[in-house]
């Protein structure tokens, strides 16, 4: 079996200077990330995706996501175990496998201004060798698949966010690598920009033989919709790893009830709640209310929520059973949910 | 496809980096104006003092002697261009770089880390080579310098030379700055005049001493400009007094001089891309 991307305890601790003022003090030592003692981003990742596969991988911010794709784009170096990209050592065979891989972040602010889009990407292009006229035809393709192809002409610099994470997706797209890796590539982008990318991302991995994904995402429904296999990563590590609906299967057995209530003081009296697992919520300040996504191992402990609630004078607005969705799932695995 | 072997590769690589500053002189106009008009005005300024040296009725000697001060002046005009580029565009290309989120892209890329930096000098060469042409057009002109071209492939050779030492030094601080960030900054504004002085770009750099000029030397512009100065003058009135050694030894120290440099450059672009992948943050934006 051929696996795009293999890592074996793979472990990145990121070393950092102390901050003096801050160690004088007892309680910082309890907390490495506050007094700046090192910090471990990956924690022995076992975590292969298989050549052609649509890999999704979800986390909370500092879950360990960007760093993992940093170090399988060969611009990090693990602090011990190993990771192989295309079957290469990400520590000692690097020009073999930039050649094969491309990375595309969400926000990304790459290129210059002056050059108009198509000039950019042309360049980015040349770095990877390819032929000035093949990429030049790549380029005019990819442009009129992503609908960019008017702005083929404009500045860079006058491009809205949308177009130019369009453009920084042909970007990555106009190399025809085998592994692509996209750090959150929707992020920020209008309904119809998002859909766009992930049309084009599908279809580029199905269509085509040999090419995979490793997509990072804030968006769970992107995830779910998009994503062959998802891994579930909080902390440096890898909670969970399986398709979406069998991840959604974990935990069929749980129910999911949503609630939009009054704005809670506190949510502290649901977490001490016998029978249910995680919880999360996010207030809703222009509506004056908290939604909780609750993940009830014994539906008994609805009675027991709802008191709860009502007894720190809140109103319950609505309330609904739902079947498990890959956001329960994340839930329960990392205790919060993915905005929180 | 198959795939760009070595050489293939890091040509369309380093012609792709020079493309912005290349193509950048036709979007924006206006460096017509500040790569052109003000660098004449700073010459200027040396040449009316030189021309001051004439008495109301000179002979021969002394118009010589005044034609070569003001041609070393149009000559250190025109490699001041070029150093201000390697000193304030080239040395610090690679930290911005990094901070428009250039950087990674270009670390993750399979070209070699030497045609990045080589597309950033030869496209920095381009675009600098306007100011210093019509620096030189104008001082010829304008300012009437008689120059003598006795031997212009060695002229080519050793303005060439001058160039890749130059860049090849610029190549190297480009490293050093990333790794120092904004205090690097410093060293530039730090180095600009004392440079100006110890290289000779407005006089004879013997005029200093011999010991100061040898010293001198580590920066290829003394060289480069000592030996333009002596092909392109080589009936100064001054005879020989100012001109240090030979243009051929001078071009061979200068060959030498690139040479270190770009080593020196692709040891220490090795190092900072080693210690970015140790550390993690080097070729991150806001690190």
């Amino acid at each position: 079996m051929t696996y795009a991307t293999e890592t074996r305890d793979l472990t990145r601790i990121f070393k950092r200077k102390p901050k003096r003022h801050l160690l004088k003090r007892k309680s910082a030592k309890k907390n490495e990330k506050e007094n700046g003692g090192p910090v471990t981003a990956l924690d022995h990742v076992n975590l292969t995706i298989k050549e052609g596969e649509l890999f999704g991988l979800l986390g909370p911010n500092g879950a360990g996501k960007t760093t993992l794709i940093k170090v399988l784009c060969t611009l990090l170096l693990p602090t011990s175990g190993s990771a192989y990209v295309a079957g290469f050592d990400v520590s000692k065979e690097v020009n073999q496998i930039r050649r094969k891989i491309n990375m595309v972040s969400g926000g990304e602010t790459s290129g210059y201004g002056l050059l108009t889009t198509r000039e950019n990407i042309w360049m980015f292009s040349q770095f990877y060798g390819i032929p000035s006229k093949v990429a030049k035809e790549r380029i005019d393709e990819l442009m009129h698949t992503f609908g960019l192809y008017d702005k083929k002409n404009v500045k860079v610099r006058t491009l809205s966010t949308g177009e130019r994470q369009k453009m920084n997706m042909i970007r990555g797209f106009v190399t025809d690598p085998e592994i692509l890796f996209l750090d959150e590539p929707t992020l920020g982008l209008d309904v119809n920009a998002s859909r766009t990318i992930r049309e084009y991302i599908m279809n580029w991995v199905r269509k085509r033989e040999h090419k995979t994904v490793l997509l990072t995402t804030h968006y769970m429904m992107e995830a779910e919709m998009m994503c062959d296999r998802v891994a579930i990563i909080d902390r440096g590590r890898i909670l969970a790893l399986d398709t979406p609906a069998n991840l959604k299967r974990m935990i069929r057995k749980e129910s999911t009830v949503q609630l939009e209530v009054d704005t809670l003081k506190s949510t502290a009296p649901i977490g001490g709640i016998k029978g249910i697992g995680n919880f999360s919520s996010k207030d809703d300040i222009a509506h004056g209310t908290t939604n909780l996504t609750i993940i009830v191992e014994d539906e008994s402990a609805i009675s027991d929520i709802m008191s709860a609630i009502t007894a720190q004078g809140s109103r319950i607005r609505s309330m609904r059973k739902t079947d498990p969705t890959l956001e329960d799932v994340f839930i329960s695995m990392v205790g919060k949910g993915l905005e929180e | 496809m198959t795939e760009p072997g070595f050489i293939r590769l890091n040509v369309r690589a380093l012609f792709g980096r020079s493309y912005p500053r290349v193509i950048g002189g036709t979007r924006e106009l206006s460096w017509i104006f500040f790569e052109t008009v003000l660098p004449i005005l700073s010459i200027a300024a040396y040449v009316f003092i030189y021309k001051a040296f004439l008495p109301p009725n000179p002979d021969q000697t002394m118009l010589d002697k005044v034609n070569s001060l003001v041609g070393y002046v149009v000559i250190g005009g025109t490699m001041t261009a070029f150093w201000l580029n390697v000193l304030w565009s080239m040395a610090s290309q690679l930290y911005w770089e990094k901070e428009v989120g250039n950087l990674q892209l270009y670390m993750m890329a399979p070209m070699s880390r030497m045609a990045l930096l080589g597309g950033m000098a030869v496209g920095g060469m381009f675009m600098t080579s306007t100011r210093a042409v019509t620096t030189l057009v104008v001082g010829v002109f304008i300012f009437g310098v008689v120059i003598t071209i006795g031997n212009p492939l060695l002229i080519l050779a050793v303005f060439f030379v001058t160039l890749i030492a130059l860049y090849g030094m610029g190549m190297m601080f480009a490293s050093l700055y990333l790794l120092y960030g904004r205090e690097a900054w410093n060293l530039s504004a730090l180095m600009e005049e004392p440079i100006f002085l110890l290289s000779g770009f407005y006089f004879p750099v013997k005029a200093l001493g011999q010991t100061v000029a040898i010293g001198a030397s580590v920066i290829p512009a003394t060289l480069g400009l000592d030996a333009l100065r002596q092909l392109m003058f080589p009936v100064s009135g001054f005879g020989t007094q100012f001109y240090f050694f030979s243009p051929e030894l001078e071009l061979a120290v200068l060959c030498v001089l690139a040479a270190v440099f770009l080593v020196l450059a692709k040891l220490s672009l090795g190092y900072l891309e080693t210690l970015a992948k140790r550390e993690g943050k080097l070729t991150t934006r806001h690190q």
